[in-house]
């Protein structure tokens, strides 16, 4: 299957395989008005199945949605054709209004205006707790 | 602006510092009578509490300061739909230090980080009640000298009690601390707390339902109440109500210089005879919450520089 090179926009490799649906959406992808392909399952020689996600467009990207969901993917930037820029992400100590806080008891739950923070407890486990109530975070593949 | 929300904002070299003073004040407490003069506590309670208020306002006059004070959610702006900053920014306005008890978890913290005064948590939901961690350590150590190599029993309500856990989280950070658990199968310890702060600390714990067998091994014994609605049906709360009622029987095996706690009120849990028992703590801890609550207003006043 052949999706066109892009000329400037933005290349998420090495997402686990599944997860660039999840991805897609939390980073609100479905509002973006260029052209956005998402290629699932495709063969990788590092990872035996991977997601890529092509954006046509050098959209604002929030690199800590990424590293949530996915910690070993990259971000290619892409000028003129030609990669500018290569990230790998790595989970973010801190994700603000990523996730929200899903006790009822939370401060959150009554003030709309409070940004929903989460702060990586446990970096082995991947574990993100609020920093207000510290209950734990959802995991990227639970909605 | 230092402030305290989670007891283990308090290194334990702090947390001796304030028993140093608080010990100072029970000694010499006219030293103290005007070291707040002039200064002002807002209680802001937007939830009922009888003795946290009560503590925290006799602790500010006994330092010779004055209190302003909001006892109901109902009789503030919050009721008017006022945000916790806002009122945290206002307050800071008229008062010199906050106490804050809040039924929503976090409300306190999201005041400190807008207050321009040191504010302190007083209770958030069923999540920290830093300040009766500090009373029952005040209780530990002036009953028992020290905080290491001592064996902690904690009874009864171990999933939900928030004493319990902060408790937990400050006295694993002490050497040879062991810790006996004391509760229901339905009412246990939460997997995290075992995992995050015993296991990850290598704090030895066992866990029990039966009270009187693991009485003897007891340095402290520290109680509270199984409340009947956190029981899925009546049955299993009939069945159990009554194994964590402290009586004179069950403290036949019981060491002789067992210190017996409870963060209060209490219900029923231990029997009114046990209260002339010298193992009794549990009213001394009330007084110890006072000189704690002291030792701490001056504290965070003065690094505040007020």
């Amino acid at each position: 299957m052949n999706i066109d090179s892009i000329v400037n926009g933005i290349v998420i490799d090495h997402i686990t395989a599944g997860r660039a649906m999840r991805l897609y959406e939390l980073l609100g992808l479905g509002d973006a008005d260029c052209s956005v392909a998402i290629i699932k399952n495709a063969v990788s020689r590092k990872l035996g199945r991977k997601d890529i996600i092509k954006i046509d467009a050098n959209l604002p990207i929030n690199l800590d949605v990424i590293g949530y969901v996915d910690p070993g993917a990259t971000v290619n930037i892409i000028r003129e054709g030609a990669l500018s820029e290569k990230r790998i992400i790595g989970k973010p100590l801190r994700l603000t209004n990523v996730i929200r806080c899903r006790n009822p008891r939370c401060i959150t739950s009554v003030e709309q205006e409070l940004p929903h923070v989460f702060c990586l407890t446990d970096p082995e486990n991947g574990v993100y707790r609020c920093l207000y109530c510290e209950t734990k975070g959802t995991a990227p593949d639970e909605k | 602006m230092r402030s305290l929300i989670n007891i283990l904002d308090l290194s334990t070299g702090e947390i001796d510092e304030l028993i140093a003073v608080a010990e100072d004040i029970i000694a010499d407490p006219a030293k103290y009578s005007e070291a707040c003069r002039g200064k002002k506590l807002a209680t802001l309670f937007f939830e009922p509490s009888t003795r946290t208020r009560l503590s925290f306002e006799a602790a500010m006059y006994e330092l010779g300061g004055n209190v302003l004070s909001v006892s109901s959610g109902a009789s503030s702006s919050a009721a008017k739909g006022e945000s916790v900053a806002d009122t945290a920014k206002t307050v800071s306005c008229y008062a010199d230090i906050i106490a804050m008890r809040h039924p929503k978890e976090g409300a306190p913290y999201v005041a400190s980080v807008n207050a321009s005064i040191p504010v302190i948590n007083a209770g958030d939901g069923g999540h920290n009640h830093p300040t009766q961690t500090l009373a029952d350590l005040l209780t530990i150590h002036r009953e028992k000298g020290r905080f290491e190599n001592l064996t902690v029993g904690l009874c009864g309500d171990l999933k939900f009690g928030r004493t319990v856990h902060s408790l937990i989280e400050a006295m694993s950070r002490y050497e040879g601390v062991r810790f006996v658990l004391i509760s229901p199968e339905e009412l246990k310890v939460p997997s995290y707390v075992k995992k995050d702060v015993l296991a990850r600390n290598g704090i030895p714990y066992v866990q029990t339902e039966d009270m009187e067998s693991v009485m003897p091994e007891l340095d402290i014994l520290y109680m509270t109440r199984v409340q009947r609605e956190r029981f899925f049906n009546e049955e299993d709360y009939l069945r159990l109500k009554d194994s964590y009622i402290l009586t004179p029987k069950k403290l036949q095996n019981a060491r002789t210089d067992l210190s017996i706690m409870h963060p209060l009120p209490r219900v029923n849990e231990i029997s009114v005879a046990i209260d002339d028992d010298p193992r009794a703590c549990y009213f001394k801890q009330v007084l110890n919450g006072k000189y704690m609550r002291m030792a701490l207003i001056l504290k965070l006043l003065k690094e505040a520089g007020r």
